[in-house]
Protein backbone atom coordinates (compact mmCIF):
# COMPACT_ATOMS: atom_id res chain seq x y z
CA UNK A 1 0.00 0.00 0.00
CA UNK A 2 2.82 2.39 0.89
CA UNK A 3 4.54 1.56 -2.40
CA UNK A 4 1.39 2.63 -4.27
CA UNK A 5 1.58 6.00 -2.48
CA UNK A 6 5.25 6.44 -3.47
CA UNK A 7 4.30 5.68 -7.06
CA UNK A 8 1.61 8.36 -6.84
CA UNK A 9 4.13 10.89 -5.49
CA UNK A 10 6.53 10.13 -8.38
CA UNK A 11 3.71 10.41 -10.91
CA UNK A 12 2.56 13.75 -9.48
CA UNK A 13 6.09 15.18 -9.58
CA UNK A 14 6.80 13.82 -13.08
CA UNK A 15 3.55 14.95 -14.67
CA UNK A 16 3.57 18.43 -13.11
CA UNK A 17 7.25 18.76 -14.00
CA UNK A 18 6.52 18.29 -17.70
CA UNK A 19 3.58 20.72 -17.54
CA UNK A 20 5.49 23.54 -15.86
CA UNK A 21 8.57 22.97 -18.04
CA UNK A 22 6.53 23.52 -21.19
CA UNK A 23 5.15 26.84 -19.98
CA UNK A 24 8.41 28.11 -18.45
CA UNK A 25 11.47 26.95 -20.35
CA UNK A 26 12.43 28.97 -23.44
CA UNK A 27 11.15 27.34 -26.60
CA UNK A 28 14.57 26.91 -28.23
CA UNK A 29 15.77 24.72 -25.34
CA UNK A 30 13.00 22.17 -25.81
CA UNK A 31 12.02 22.30 -29.44
CA UNK A 32 14.24 20.19 -31.62
CA UNK A 33 12.86 18.09 -34.51
CA UNK A 34 14.06 14.96 -32.71
CA UNK A 35 12.28 15.73 -29.40
CA UNK A 36 9.11 16.77 -31.23
CA UNK A 37 9.13 13.50 -33.17
CA UNK A 38 9.63 11.45 -29.99
CA UNK A 39 6.85 13.34 -28.23
CA UNK A 40 4.45 12.31 -30.99
CA UNK A 41 5.58 8.69 -30.86
CA UNK A 42 5.46 8.13 -27.07
CA UNK A 43 1.66 8.27 -26.67
CA UNK A 44 1.19 6.07 -29.75
CA UNK A 45 3.57 3.35 -28.54
CA UNK A 46 2.57 3.44 -24.88
CA UNK A 47 -1.19 3.52 -25.48
CA UNK A 48 -0.86 0.67 -28.00
CA UNK A 49 1.10 -1.34 -25.41
CA UNK A 50 -1.41 -0.46 -22.67
CA UNK A 51 -4.36 -1.66 -24.78
CA UNK A 52 -2.64 -4.99 -25.50
CA UNK A 53 -1.51 -5.59 -21.91
CA UNK A 54 -4.91 -4.64 -20.52
CA UNK A 55 -6.89 -6.84 -22.89
CA UNK A 56 -4.65 -9.90 -23.33
CA UNK A 57 -2.70 -10.35 -20.10
CA UNK A 58 -3.82 -12.36 -17.08
CA UNK A 59 -0.85 -12.20 -14.74
CA UNK A 60 2.06 -13.53 -16.81
CA UNK A 61 -0.15 -15.43 -19.28
CA UNK A 62 -1.83 -14.35 -22.51
CA UNK A 63 -5.52 -15.23 -22.61
CA UNK A 64 -8.40 -14.60 -24.98
CA UNK A 65 -11.51 -13.92 -22.90
CA UNK A 66 -14.52 -11.58 -22.77
CA UNK A 67 -12.22 -8.54 -22.89
CA UNK A 68 -11.42 -9.16 -26.57
CA UNK A 69 -15.00 -8.90 -27.90
CA UNK A 70 -15.48 -5.94 -25.54
CA UNK A 71 -12.54 -4.20 -27.22
CA UNK A 72 -14.04 -4.95 -30.64
CA UNK A 73 -17.28 -3.28 -29.52
CA UNK A 74 -15.26 -0.29 -28.30
CA UNK A 75 -13.44 -0.01 -31.64
CA UNK A 76 -16.72 -0.16 -33.55
CA UNK A 77 -18.26 2.57 -31.37
CA UNK A 78 -15.17 4.78 -31.68
CA UNK A 79 -15.40 4.39 -35.44
CA UNK A 80 -19.08 5.47 -35.16
CA UNK A 81 -17.90 8.48 -33.10
CA UNK A 82 -19.89 7.55 -30.01
CA UNK A 83 -19.00 9.67 -26.91
CA UNK A 84 -16.21 8.34 -24.69
CA UNK A 85 -18.26 7.49 -21.60
CA UNK A 86 -20.89 5.62 -23.60
CA UNK A 87 -18.20 3.69 -25.49
CA UNK A 88 -16.43 2.63 -22.26
CA UNK A 89 -19.74 1.64 -20.64
CA UNK A 90 -20.76 -0.44 -23.67
CA UNK A 91 -17.41 -2.26 -23.60
CA UNK A 92 -17.82 -3.05 -19.89
CA UNK A 93 -21.41 -4.22 -20.46
CA UNK A 94 -20.29 -6.50 -23.31
CA UNK A 95 -17.71 -8.23 -21.11
CA UNK A 96 -20.11 -8.44 -18.16
CA UNK A 97 -22.86 -9.95 -20.31
CA UNK A 98 -20.55 -12.51 -21.92
CA UNK A 99 -19.32 -13.62 -18.50
CA UNK A 100 -22.88 -13.93 -17.26
CA UNK A 101 -23.80 -16.14 -20.23
CA UNK A 102 -20.77 -18.42 -20.22
CA UNK B 1 -19.11 36.07 -17.16
CA UNK B 2 -18.82 38.73 -19.84
CA UNK B 3 -21.46 40.24 -22.09
CA UNK B 4 -19.43 40.10 -25.32
CA UNK B 5 -21.16 37.49 -27.54
CA UNK B 6 -17.89 36.14 -28.96
CA UNK B 7 -16.58 35.68 -25.40
CA UNK B 8 -19.75 33.88 -24.45
CA UNK B 9 -19.41 31.51 -27.42
CA UNK B 10 -15.88 30.53 -26.30
CA UNK B 11 -17.07 29.97 -22.72
CA UNK B 12 -20.06 27.91 -23.89
CA UNK B 13 -17.85 25.69 -26.10
CA UNK B 14 -15.41 25.24 -23.22
CA UNK B 15 -18.11 24.23 -20.76
CA UNK B 16 -19.50 21.73 -23.29
CA UNK B 17 -16.09 20.07 -23.53
CA UNK B 18 -15.66 20.23 -19.75
CA UNK B 19 -18.93 18.39 -19.16
CA UNK B 20 -18.23 15.73 -21.81
CA UNK B 21 -14.71 15.04 -20.52
CA UNK B 22 -15.20 15.67 -16.80
CA UNK B 23 -18.00 13.14 -16.42
CA UNK B 24 -15.86 10.24 -17.57
CA UNK B 25 -13.90 10.75 -14.39
CA UNK B 26 -16.56 8.35 -13.09
CA UNK B 27 -14.96 5.52 -15.09
CA UNK B 28 -11.52 6.45 -13.76
CA UNK B 29 -12.73 6.45 -10.16
CA UNK B 30 -14.57 3.14 -10.51
CA UNK B 31 -11.67 1.41 -12.25
CA UNK B 32 -9.13 2.81 -9.77
CA UNK B 33 -10.83 1.37 -6.72
CA UNK B 34 -11.63 -1.84 -8.61
CA UNK B 35 -7.87 -2.11 -9.32
CA UNK B 36 -7.15 -2.09 -5.61
CA UNK B 37 -6.53 1.60 -4.92
CA UNK B 38 -8.28 3.30 -2.01
CA UNK B 39 -10.86 6.05 -2.60
CA UNK B 40 -8.34 8.54 -1.24
CA UNK B 41 -5.62 7.36 -3.66
CA UNK B 42 -8.02 7.63 -6.62
CA UNK B 43 -8.98 11.17 -5.60
CA UNK B 44 -5.37 12.25 -4.98
CA UNK B 45 -4.44 11.05 -8.49
CA UNK B 46 -7.22 13.12 -10.04
CA UNK B 47 -6.46 16.17 -7.88
CA UNK B 48 -2.68 16.23 -8.23
CA UNK B 49 -1.76 14.30 -11.39
CA UNK B 50 -4.75 15.57 -13.37
CA UNK B 51 -3.97 14.19 -16.81
CA UNK B 52 -6.30 11.33 -17.69
CA UNK B 53 -4.03 9.15 -19.81
CA UNK B 54 -1.31 9.09 -17.14
CA UNK B 55 -3.81 8.34 -14.39
CA UNK B 56 -5.25 5.39 -16.33
CA UNK B 57 -1.72 4.19 -17.14
CA UNK B 58 -0.74 4.21 -13.46
CA UNK B 59 -3.74 2.20 -12.31
CA UNK B 60 -3.38 -0.09 -15.36
CA UNK B 61 0.12 -1.13 -14.26
CA UNK B 62 -0.98 -1.49 -10.62
CA UNK B 63 -3.98 -3.61 -11.64
CA UNK B 64 -1.68 -5.88 -13.66
CA UNK B 65 0.35 -6.47 -10.50
CA UNK B 66 3.21 -4.28 -11.67
CA UNK B 67 5.70 -2.32 -9.58
CA UNK B 68 4.41 1.18 -8.65
CA UNK B 69 7.69 2.69 -9.91
CA UNK B 70 7.09 1.10 -13.34
CA UNK B 71 3.59 2.58 -13.16
CA UNK B 72 4.98 6.02 -12.35
CA UNK B 73 7.49 5.83 -15.23
CA UNK B 74 4.77 4.82 -17.71
CA UNK B 75 2.44 7.56 -16.44
CA UNK B 76 5.14 10.24 -16.53
CA UNK B 77 6.25 9.31 -20.06
CA UNK B 78 2.65 9.52 -21.22
CA UNK B 79 2.42 12.94 -19.55
CA UNK B 80 5.42 14.25 -21.49
CA UNK B 81 3.13 15.48 -24.27
CA UNK B 82 1.81 18.14 -21.90
CA UNK B 83 5.22 19.81 -22.09
CA UNK B 84 4.77 20.33 -25.81
CA UNK B 85 1.28 21.71 -25.21
CA UNK B 86 2.85 24.18 -22.78
CA UNK B 87 5.38 25.30 -25.39
CA UNK B 88 2.55 26.01 -27.83
CA UNK B 89 0.41 27.71 -25.18
CA UNK B 90 3.04 30.01 -23.61
CA UNK B 91 3.11 32.65 -26.40
CA UNK B 92 -0.68 32.47 -26.79
CA UNK B 93 -1.62 32.93 -23.14
CA UNK B 94 1.20 35.34 -22.13
CA UNK B 95 1.00 34.52 -18.44
CA UNK B 96 2.94 36.11 -15.59
CA UNK B 97 5.36 33.93 -13.63
CA UNK B 98 2.89 33.49 -10.79
CA UNK B 99 -0.02 32.63 -13.11
CA UNK B 100 2.12 29.96 -14.78
CA UNK B 101 2.45 27.85 -11.63
CA UNK B 102 -1.32 27.55 -11.39
CA UNK B 103 -2.04 27.37 -15.13
CA UNK B 104 0.48 24.53 -15.59
CA UNK B 105 -1.73 22.21 -13.55
CA UNK B 106 -4.58 22.47 -16.08
CA UNK B 107 -2.39 22.04 -19.20
CA UNK B 108 -4.14 18.97 -20.66
CA UNK B 109 -5.34 17.74 -24.08
CA UNK B 110 -8.69 19.51 -23.93
CA UNK B 111 -7.68 22.89 -22.48
CA UNK B 112 -4.93 23.08 -25.11
CA UNK B 113 -7.30 22.17 -27.93
CA UNK B 114 -9.78 24.85 -26.82
CA UNK B 115 -7.05 27.55 -26.65
CA UNK B 116 -4.89 27.01 -29.73
CA UNK B 117 -7.77 27.55 -32.17
CA UNK B 118 -8.39 31.14 -30.94
CA UNK B 119 -7.14 34.27 -32.70
CA UNK B 120 -6.67 36.54 -29.68
CA UNK B 121 -4.94 36.18 -26.34
CA UNK B 122 -8.22 37.07 -24.65
CA UNK B 123 -10.11 34.22 -26.32
CA UNK B 124 -7.22 31.78 -25.93
CA UNK B 125 -7.17 32.50 -22.19
CA UNK B 126 -10.94 32.17 -21.90
CA UNK B 127 -10.89 28.83 -23.75
CA UNK B 128 -7.92 27.53 -21.78
CA UNK B 129 -9.10 28.45 -18.28
CA UNK B 130 -12.82 27.70 -18.67
CA UNK B 131 -12.02 24.31 -20.20
CA UNK B 132 -9.12 23.50 -17.85
CA UNK B 133 -10.83 24.53 -14.63
CA UNK B 134 -14.19 23.15 -15.78
CA UNK B 135 -12.68 19.73 -16.51
CA UNK B 136 -10.74 19.88 -13.23
CA UNK B 137 -13.83 20.48 -11.09
CA UNK B 138 -16.00 17.86 -12.83
CA UNK B 139 -13.21 15.29 -13.26
CA UNK B 140 -12.53 15.36 -9.52
CA UNK B 141 -16.18 15.31 -8.54
CA UNK B 142 -16.88 12.34 -10.82
CA UNK B 143 -13.71 10.54 -9.72
CA UNK B 144 -15.04 10.61 -6.15
CA UNK B 145 -18.47 9.35 -7.25
CA UNK B 146 -16.92 6.57 -9.36
CA UNK B 147 -14.45 5.59 -6.63
CA UNK B 148 -17.22 5.21 -4.04
CA UNK B 149 -19.34 3.24 -6.52
CA UNK B 150 -16.40 1.03 -7.54
CA UNK B 151 -15.67 0.20 -3.93
CA UNK B 152 -19.29 -0.79 -3.31
CA UNK B 153 -19.43 -3.02 -6.41
CA UNK B 154 -17.12 -5.83 -5.34
CA UNK B 155 -15.40 -7.99 -7.99
CA UNK B 156 -14.70 -5.63 -10.91
CA UNK B 157 -14.73 -8.46 -13.45
CA UNK B 158 -18.42 -9.13 -12.88
CA UNK B 159 -19.17 -5.68 -14.27
CA UNK B 160 -16.59 -5.84 -17.05
CA UNK B 161 -14.56 -3.02 -15.50
CA UNK B 162 -11.31 -4.72 -16.58
CA UNK B 163 -12.56 -4.55 -20.18
CA UNK B 164 -13.47 -0.88 -19.65
CA UNK B 165 -9.80 -0.02 -19.01
CA UNK B 166 -8.74 -1.45 -22.39
CA UNK B 167 -11.58 0.48 -24.03
CA UNK B 168 -10.48 3.68 -22.27
CA UNK B 169 -6.90 3.30 -23.57
CA UNK B 170 -8.22 2.63 -27.08
CA UNK B 171 -10.38 5.75 -26.78
CA UNK B 172 -7.34 7.85 -25.87
CA UNK B 173 -5.34 6.29 -28.71
CA UNK B 174 -8.01 6.50 -31.42
CA UNK B 175 -7.79 10.22 -32.33
CA UNK B 176 -4.01 9.82 -32.80
CA UNK B 177 -4.28 7.03 -35.40
CA UNK B 178 -4.55 9.46 -38.29
CA UNK B 179 -1.72 8.19 -40.53
CA UNK B 180 -0.57 4.69 -41.62
CA UNK B 181 2.75 5.15 -39.79
CA UNK B 182 0.91 6.20 -36.60
CA UNK B 183 -1.19 3.03 -36.80
CA UNK B 184 1.92 0.93 -37.39
CA UNK B 185 3.73 2.43 -34.39
CA UNK B 186 0.74 1.75 -32.11
CA UNK B 187 0.50 -1.80 -33.47
CA UNK B 188 4.21 -2.44 -32.80
CA UNK B 189 3.71 -1.20 -29.22
CA UNK B 190 0.77 -3.58 -28.79
CA UNK B 191 2.50 -6.58 -30.39
CA UNK B 192 5.76 -6.21 -28.45
CA UNK B 193 3.88 -5.70 -25.18
CA UNK B 194 1.72 -8.78 -25.78
CA UNK B 195 4.77 -10.85 -26.75
CA UNK B 196 6.62 -9.90 -23.57
CA UNK B 197 3.76 -10.63 -21.14
CA UNK B 198 4.88 -14.25 -20.43
CA UNK B 199 8.56 -13.33 -20.05
CA UNK B 200 8.81 -10.11 -18.00
CA UNK B 201 7.53 -8.73 -14.71
CA UNK B 202 4.06 -7.14 -14.83
CA UNK B 203 4.19 -3.58 -16.13
CA UNK B 204 7.46 -4.04 -18.00
CA UNK B 205 5.77 -5.14 -21.27
CA UNK B 206 4.13 -1.71 -21.40
CA UNK B 207 7.35 0.27 -20.97
CA UNK B 208 9.33 -2.00 -23.32
CA UNK B 209 6.53 -2.16 -25.90
CA UNK B 210 6.30 1.63 -25.88
CA UNK B 211 10.08 1.96 -26.22
CA UNK B 212 10.20 -0.49 -29.15
CA UNK B 213 7.40 1.40 -30.88
CA UNK B 214 9.20 4.74 -30.49
CA UNK B 215 12.35 3.17 -31.93
CA UNK B 216 10.46 1.78 -34.94
CA UNK B 217 8.80 5.17 -35.42
CA UNK B 218 12.19 6.90 -35.52
CA UNK B 219 13.57 4.33 -37.99
CA UNK B 220 10.50 4.75 -40.22
CA UNK B 221 11.11 8.48 -40.39
CA UNK B 222 14.81 8.03 -41.12
CA UNK B 223 14.28 5.54 -43.93
CA UNK B 224 11.64 7.78 -45.47
CA UNK B 225 13.99 10.73 -45.38
CA UNK B 226 16.68 8.64 -47.06
CA UNK B 227 14.22 7.55 -49.74
CA UNK B 228 13.15 11.13 -50.41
Amino acid sequence: MTAVWWGIVLTVVGCYGFKIAGLSVPERVLVHPFTVRISELIPLGLLGALVAAQVLAAGDRLVLDARVPALAVAAFLLWRRVPFLLMVTAAAATAALLRLLT
Amino acid sequence: MTSDPSDRAVVADSLGVAIAVGTYGVSFGAIATASGLSVLQACVLSLLVFTGGSQFAYIGVIAAGGNPVTGAVTATLLGSRNMFYGITLAPLLRLTKRQKWLAAHVVIDESTAMAVTRDTTRHARLGFFWTGIGVFVLWNLFTLIGALAGEALGDPRTYGLDAAVGAAFLGLLWPRLTTPSARLVALVGAAVAAGLVPFTAAGMPIVLGGAAAVLIGLLLRTSREEAA
